[in-house]
């Protein structure tokens, strides 16, 4: 479990990122949070693995203090990816890429070996254990991140813009990956800015603006509420869109799924036709 | 007047092991906003240097086939010719800025090609005014958002009045209310020059309903060519994985359901507006 | 790193930072050699003083100071070293007045010379900079490579820290160790530096030639540097400051520091 209790935190520069934020993660949770680039949204989560101390404040990972431990025990419990692979690469192969944390929390060899294979087998990168990270595709070079990081079993998983340039394929595979992971009993946090892929997850959402959160609840509602959307600077769901210009045929505009929507239209017109 | 011709275009970049470019043939006339998508690794970005040259001349490599841009054989001409025909403005916005003030970044081209001071302050002045950013021509690229950053690049592409102009998602790195603004911009500088934009994307939600033409490549080679409404409705684009806006696909499935619907919206407002014609009925 | 505080350039203006570049490099210049004439204490504190209005005018006595604090080991050092090696082999050296001044007046001239250059770098922009490598028909290639370089500067800087961050959330720990592990420890931190330095290169490189790069060996320039009333104040000053220099050197006999110190017992 994470618990922040309202934490301040600015950054040397100056800029304040983080003006009061309380939150609680719960085990098991799938958490989405949102917020227009500068939000202070990967401040926030940079907080959770200890990598940030906030200034006022403090953070609770298990009852446990990020103050009182370092960043190598809290990052055991708490997996970090990434936004940009290419920051985490340096390895001469993929296997060694994977195993580079696992060395640093002290697994043995034998184990180190089986959980490679696993990581391997989860991504599908298995016929490029031995091939350079550097020689792979940007997509594939993003599996090998997150294969690193699942390598250790974290309890929780954090995932930083994990869209940013993905294509439609793509996002659907990492959708349903993030999905089962969930489902596997860990708790999932995504920083985005992608509201689409959000609508698609339908996870708890945080909403972040200027440094502080201004909602935390169901995507649907979120998202749906235009006052919200517009304070935090961020663009309502597609289908939220098309069903806010149609409030005088009598339609309410909280929905942000397609298959919703069709089924909304489709009963409508049932009606009508008797 | 066609801006872009190509016939049996192939690529392979030195060193790779199959070709990134296979057979492609397309044609790009003058005014139009083309959308070029496909799955990741389908070829758009190879597709995109070969346009103003980077591909050959930069990367090496022989290019196969034939391809006219702006008039010009690409093989034939160096790059910097190029560059006075062709912009190309880039993915990621902070590797395309090299000068300590956005002012001196858009005037980078035009010091380039040797332009005279007084005929270059004027070029920057209009290039900082179309896109916007006139209140930051002192600035320094690095205290720059995301999104400033980019129009910054597109001004400086934009300085050297190319007759069409090319943007590798643009986008990638901007938020969704970013992102809406640099479509906003592009849009804007298509209508009001007369210059013939290319865009890829996969963001086809908030970007097609700036296209009157749609390109969709696969594996190399142009699989789906022609109007944006008839290219998202096909089954080939809903197969291939790519990004359909959500309007289409709301009104794909109601007529998988029964319902018999005219016309295809590409963007949010356009459903509204079908739905609404429907519903009145 | 404080030392290097002291070059940083700040956003502030003054009659000094409006000054052409070039003209304060030839001031730096001309200081640097008249300081290099003498190896009497007495002079060299005059030329340190003279630094003073400059900064006072530029408004930069905070980083100027801090640049101080910063060589403050070096010149310590250069001191010490005089010093220790004058007295061991000391047949140079008759009095222990002399060899005081002697090492004294090094450290004091090293002192200087970093000092006038931290005004020059304090008061100078790096596009003003720049403008003036352009101008003084410095190939293109090196002032772009100048620039950009500090243009990116604050971007890997940043980029650093996000891979040292990455790494440290698997596990690294780059405290720990002896100091061997210490140092092996940094290469998952520097090579994705190095190979997102590369690749950034690439990138620039694409961006550069689409904006028609070498289209002319002619490259014009959007901004000019003109000298103005000040420039020529400070062309004539450096001038002037020449010439007393060696009218001081050869003409004017420098009273020793002994004259001022009681007799030391070495």
């Amino acid at each position: 479990m994470i618990e922040v209790k309202d934490i301040y935190f600015t950054y040397p520069t100056g800029v304040e990122a983080l003006k009061g934020v309380p939150l609680t993660i719960g085990d098991g949770e799938f958490v989405a949070i949102m917020g227009q680039n500068g939000a202070g949204k990967t401040t926030l989560v940079k907080h959770f693995n200890g990598l940030l101390k906030p200034a006022k404040g403090e953070v609770l990972v298990d009852s446990v203090s990020t103050r009182d431990v370092s960043v190598a025990k809290l990052a055991r419990k708490v997996g970090f990816v990434f936004q940009n692979p290419d920051h985490q690469l340096f390895s001469e192969t993929v296997e060694e890429e994977i195993a580079f944390a696992l060395r640093n929390f002290g697994f043995e060899e034998a184990t180190i070996e089986k959980r490679v294979t696993w990581a391997l087998n989860l991504l599908d990168l298995t016929e490029y254990r031995k091939t350079s990270p550097f020689m792979l595709s940007g997509g594939e070079r993003k599996r090998v991140a997150l294969a690193s990081v699942l390598a250790w079993d974290p309890k929780v998983v954090i995932l930083d813009e994990p869209t940013i340039g993905q294509d439609h394929r793509q996002k659907e595979n990492l959708r349903q990956f993030i999905v089962q992971l969930n489902g596997q009993g860990k708790t999932v946090v995504v920083v985005t800015h992608d509201v689409e892929f959000v609508a698609e997850c339908n996870p708890r959402v945080v909403l972040m603006s200027e440094g502080k959160i201004v909602a935390d609840g169901e995507a649907k509602k979120i998202l749906t509420d235009t006052a919200l959307t517009l304070a935090a600077s961020i663009v309502p769901p597609q289908i939220t869109q098309i069903f806010l210009g149609l409030t005088d045929f009598g339609f309410s505009y909280d929905v942000i799924d397609v298959s919703e929507a069709k089924k909304i239209l489709l009963d409508y017109f049932e009606e009508a036709k008797r | 007047m066609a801006v872009v011709e190509t016939k049996a275009l192939a690529y392979t970049y030195p060193g790779g092991n199959k070709p990134s470019l296979r057979d492609v043939s397309l044609t790009i006339e003058k005014g139009e906003f083309v959308i070029l998508t496909g799955p990741s690794g389908c070829g758009k970005t190879t597709l995109c240097r070969c346009f103003n040259g980077l591909i050959p001349h930069f990367y090496g490599g022989e290019l196969k086939g034939d391809l006219r841009v702006a008039g010009l054989r690409v093989s034939e001409h160096q790059i910097y010719e190029m560059a006075k025909r062709v912009g190309l403005v880039f993915q990621n916005p902070e590797n395309q800025l090299f000068a300590l003030s956005v002012e001196k970044d858009v005037a980078f081209g035009l010091e380039n090609l040797g332009m005279q001071r007084e005929e270059m302050k004027e070029r920057v002045d209009w290039a900082l005014q179309m896109t916007g950013i006139e209140e930051l021509r002192e600035r320094a690229p690095h205290e720059l958002s995301g999104g400033q950053q980019q129009r910054v690049a597109i001004a400086s592409v934009l300085a050297m009045q190319p007759e069409i102009m090319i943007f590798d998602e643009p986008t990638s790195f901007l938020d969704p209310l970013g992102a809406q603004k640099i479509f906003e911009v592009i849009n804007d500088l298509k209508n009001k020059l007369e210059v013939t934009v290319v865009l890829v994307e996969h963001r086809l939600d908030l970007a097609s309903k700036y296209a009157n033409h749609v390109i969709i490549m696969d594996e190399g080679k142009v699989v789906l060519d022609g109007a944006p409404r008839e290219i998202f409705n096909s089954e080939t684009a809903w197969l291939l994985g790519v990004g359909v806006p959500k309007a289409v696909r709301l009104w794909r499935l109601l007529q998988e359901n029964g319902m018999v619907l005219e016309g295809v919206p590409v963007s949010s407002e356009e459903a509204t507006r079908f739905l609404r014609e429907i519903l009145k009925q | 790193m404080s030392v290097f505080e002291g070059f940083r350039f700040r956003h502030v203006t003054s009659p000094i930072h409006r000054l052409d570049p070039r003209v304060k490099f030839l001031y730096v210049l001309a200081m640097f050699v008249v300081t290099i004439f003498f190896t009497e204490f007495l002079p060299l504190l005059v030329l340190f003083f003279l630094q003073l209005p400059f900064v006072f005018v530029a408004g930069v006595k905070r980083e100027w100071l801090r640049s101080l604090r910063g060589a403050i080991f070096l010149v310590t050092l250069i001191f010490v070293f005089n010093f220790v090696f004058g007295y061991l082999y000391r047949s140079t050296y008759t009095t222990g007045a002399a060899l005081l001044e002697y090492s004294l007046a090094m450290s004091l001239r090293f002192l200087v010379l970093v000092e006038s250059f931290s005004v020059f770098f304090l008061t100078t922009s790096p596009d003003h900079l720049s403008l003036a490598l352009e101008q003084s028909r410095v190939p293109y290639e090196f002032t772009f490579a100048f620039t950009t370089a500090v243009r990116f500067v604050p971007v890997l800087a940043e980029e650093a820290q996000t891979i040292m961050d990455a790494q440290k959330a698997r596990g690294l720990e780059l405290e720990r160790g002896n100091f061997l592990k210490r140092v092996r420890n940094y290469i998952p931190i520097l090579i994705p530096l190095i190979v997102s330095a590369i690749r950034r290169s690439l990138e620039l490189a694409e961006a550069m030639e689409s904006r028609a790069w070498g289209a002319t060996p002619k490259r014009t320039n959007l901004y000019v540097l003109k000298m103005k009333r000040g420039d020529f104040v400070l062309l004539a000053l450096s001038i002037v400051l020449l010439a007393i220099g060696v009218y001081v050197r050869y003409f004017v006999s420098i009273p020793p520091l002994s004259l001022f110190l009681p007799p030391l017992p070495f």
